[in-house]
């Protein structure tokens, strides 16, 4: 999609280890200094959609297949914990959260189908089917949450191997270490021979074929990966972070929500993905909050939101032209002007 | 026993809905034939013509000045687009424009109810709703005065098509673009006119959609019963979004009718999708969409 990823976006390996040392600063300071308002309300909201945009970067940045249907991948994974945690109760919750993955990377296979005879805008229309269908699904029938009229679940408390997760500052920290080993594991898995798949079968799909790349293992791989992390951020998302969730919440709108993160943030990046996501969280609050400051009382809900879809649409168009790579693209050259001078002091 | 009068009143009032579907994909397939850029603001310009001909009328001008006010601002709108957006993304892969157009909806859509408030208006175009009995089949007025307006401005595309320079200029562009530029032709020129073109048509179509459903938010979600029609039809092909209406309309009206009652109802949301995507599991181009060669 970008038109000339930077080795370093097609070797994402110098950003695992900065990753690593991030986290290991977040799983220490930040929940002991932390407010539980920051915690609750920006950093777990944060983890579960970044988690979602790696998803989705793995399918449409990597592999380069576009999908709107992400919001149903994270439906499934959130009503698939609920039900697996209702139903089989014997099993651990962490359990639960891979099986929905799974659920959720099944799904995604069956609609990552049609991928294997459609290209570009007809896929991306046809990946719309699963988020109808799933939203549909979850809102008729009554099982998938256990009855409620209206669809909602109320998620259980998260308790691993007896330890219980409920004040924000715990909840952050479950999110925390599940984001770190799927992000890990994403990794891996583009690092490796499958990785290389994924960006030959976008840059020329022709042609990977021609070399021998087997075209439907790898875009049902990218479709089933891709679907699973979602899938697990849905589970956080519902879990750990809002706890009470009707399917309308997995709405177009998600979708289009998380695609705009892996844009802002920068295709085929991991690290694009969460600068990103911090990006759509945190952009929100300190609008909400510049309007209150600056115009008080005209700046009201109604005119919050419409003002909020003005600017992220506008933000979306103004990326798309300054600068495709994304936010990552900023992030790199700033890292470079500022190591740059640094190292050649030092010599 | 088989109710066929029922049938036929059901697969009529499909086929007419269908018309609907066909006048928002035809926005579509305008700009998609010229620019190759699949315009998800479509739904977005729809909203923002109906809201801002309501509002105008609510304000007290008559139907005739508010339509043409309306139209000056489509005109305007397009033109804008083709400046702010479409020019500096030039060369961009498809993927960025449409992401591009997607971003774009959300300002038209905000910028539309941040002008307007978000209340529903209710539009009256004049025509009553009294179904009309046919041989004992009930259509409804609206629907036929609706697939009037659709027939004959599909029927106007088409001898501008054939019979200007500018729709000349306009099939050039679509038939190969590097060719029309090194003929001359001014694409930015061309890519404001279509975008002005499908302005009009969002008008048209957010008049008549407005009248049915009221002109309010939910109004740019039109975008998502034309998509299907669009993917049964293929992309670049006005007689495909009219015949992939068509068949949308009728498919999802005859299944939620006959099939809906085994799931409970409801599929509407769906089923045009799924009927969509099987077919295109045939034929990967749509209907009447054009082969993808593809090329080492």
């Amino acid at each position: 999609m970008s038109a000339a990823p930077s080795t370093a976006q097609l070797l994402p390996g110098a950003g695992a280890f900065a990753i690593t040392v991030g986290a290991a600063v977040a799983f220490g300071a930040v929940p002991l200094l932390g407010s539980d308002y920051l915690m609750d309300a920006v950093l777990t909201p944060f983890l579960a959609l970044a988690l979602a945009a790696v998803g989705l970067n793995l399918l449409t940045g990597y592999a380069g297949q576009v999908s709107l249907g992400s919001a149903a991948f994270l439906a499934v994974g959130a009503y698939a914990t609920y039900n697996l945690h209702l139903r089989l109760p014997q099993l651990p919750l962490l359990v639960d959260l891979v099986l929905a993955g799974l659920i959720a990377a099944a799904i995604g296979i069956v609609f990552g189908l049609p991928s294997l005879r459609l290209r570009g805008f007809y896929l991306a229309v046809s990946t719309l089917a699963a988020q109808f269908f799933v939203q549909w699904a979850l809102t008729k029938f009554g099982w998938f949450s256990n009855d409620n009229p209206s669809g909602v679940i109320d998620a259980p408390v998260l308790s691993v191997a007896g330890f219980t997760f409920t004040s924000p500052a715990e909840r952050y920290v479950f999110s925390l270490s599940v984001v770190v080993v799927a992000t890990v594991l994403t990794q891996r898995l583009l690092r490796a021979q499958s990785g290389r798949n994924f960006i030959a079968v976008r840059d020329h799909e022709l042609a990977a074929k021609v070399i021998g790349v087997p075209l439907l293992r790898t875009k049902l791989l990218a479709f089933g990966a891709s679907s699973f992390l979602i899938g697990i951020a849905g589970a956080l998302w519902a879990f750990a972070y809002l706890r009470t969730v009707e399917p309308a919440g997995f709405n177009l709108d998600r979708s289009f929500q998380i695609l705009f993160i892996i844009i802002i943030g920068g295709l085929a990046s991991l690290r694009g993905a969460f600068l990103g996501a911090a990006f759509i969280v945190v952009f929100p609050l300190l609008l909400s909050r510049a309007g209150a400051a600056l115009l008080g009382g005209v700046f009201d809900s109604g005119v919050l939101e419409m003002s909020q879809r003005i600017v992220v649409g506008v933000l979306i168009i103004a990326f798309l032209i300054a600068e495709p790579r994304g936010l990552i693209a900023l992030w790199d050259r700033l890292w470079r002007a500022v190591a740059r001078p640094a190292a050649i002091r030092n010599t | 026993m088989f109710d066929y009068q029922f049938l036929i009143e059901v697969l009529v009032g499909g086929l007419l809905s269908g018309v609907m579907y066909s006048l928002v994909a035809i926005g579509f397939v305008l700009i998609y034939k010229t620019s190759g850029v699949l315009n998800f603001a479509q739904g977005a310009m729809l909203l923002f013509a109906a809201l801002t001909f309501v509002s105008l009328v609510e304000r007290g001008s008559s139907f005739p000045v508010a339509f043409v006010i309306t139209l000056a601002i489509m005109v305007v709108l397009g033109v804008s687009v083709e400046r702010a957006v479409l020019r500096p993304l030039v060369n961009q892969p498809p993927t960025t424009l449409f992401v591009a157009t997607l971003g774009l909806s959300y300002v038209i859509e905000g910028a539309a109810q941040l002008l307007w408030g978000t209340q529903v208006h209710g539009l009256d175009i004049g025509i009553s709703d009294v179904p009309l009995d046919i041989a004992g089949v009930f259509i409804s007025r609206f629907d036929l005065f609706a697939a009037a307006v659709a027939g004959s401005l599909v029927a106007l595309f088409a001898l501008f098509f054939r019979y200007t320079r500018t729709g000349l200029s306009f099939r050039a562009v679509a038939d190969d673009p590097f060719a029309a530029l090194a003929v001359g032709l001014r694409l930015p020129r061309v890519w404001a006119s279509v975008w002005t073109a499908s302005g009009i048509v969002a008008l048209v179509a957010g008049l008549l959609w407005g009248a049915r459903l009221g002109v309010q938010f939910s109004l740019s979600l039109v975008v998502l019963k034309a998509l299907p029609v669009l993917v049964l039809g293929g992309f670049d092909s006005i007689a495909g979004a009219i015949i992939g209406g068509l068949l949308i309309g009728a498919i999802e009206k005859l299944s939620e009718v006959y099939v809906g009652r085994l799931f409970g109802g409801g599929i509407e949301a769906w089923a045009a999708y799924v009927v969509a995507l099987v077919l295109l599991l045939v034929r990967p181009s749509g209907l009447f969409g054009q082969k993808l060669v593809e090329r080492v």
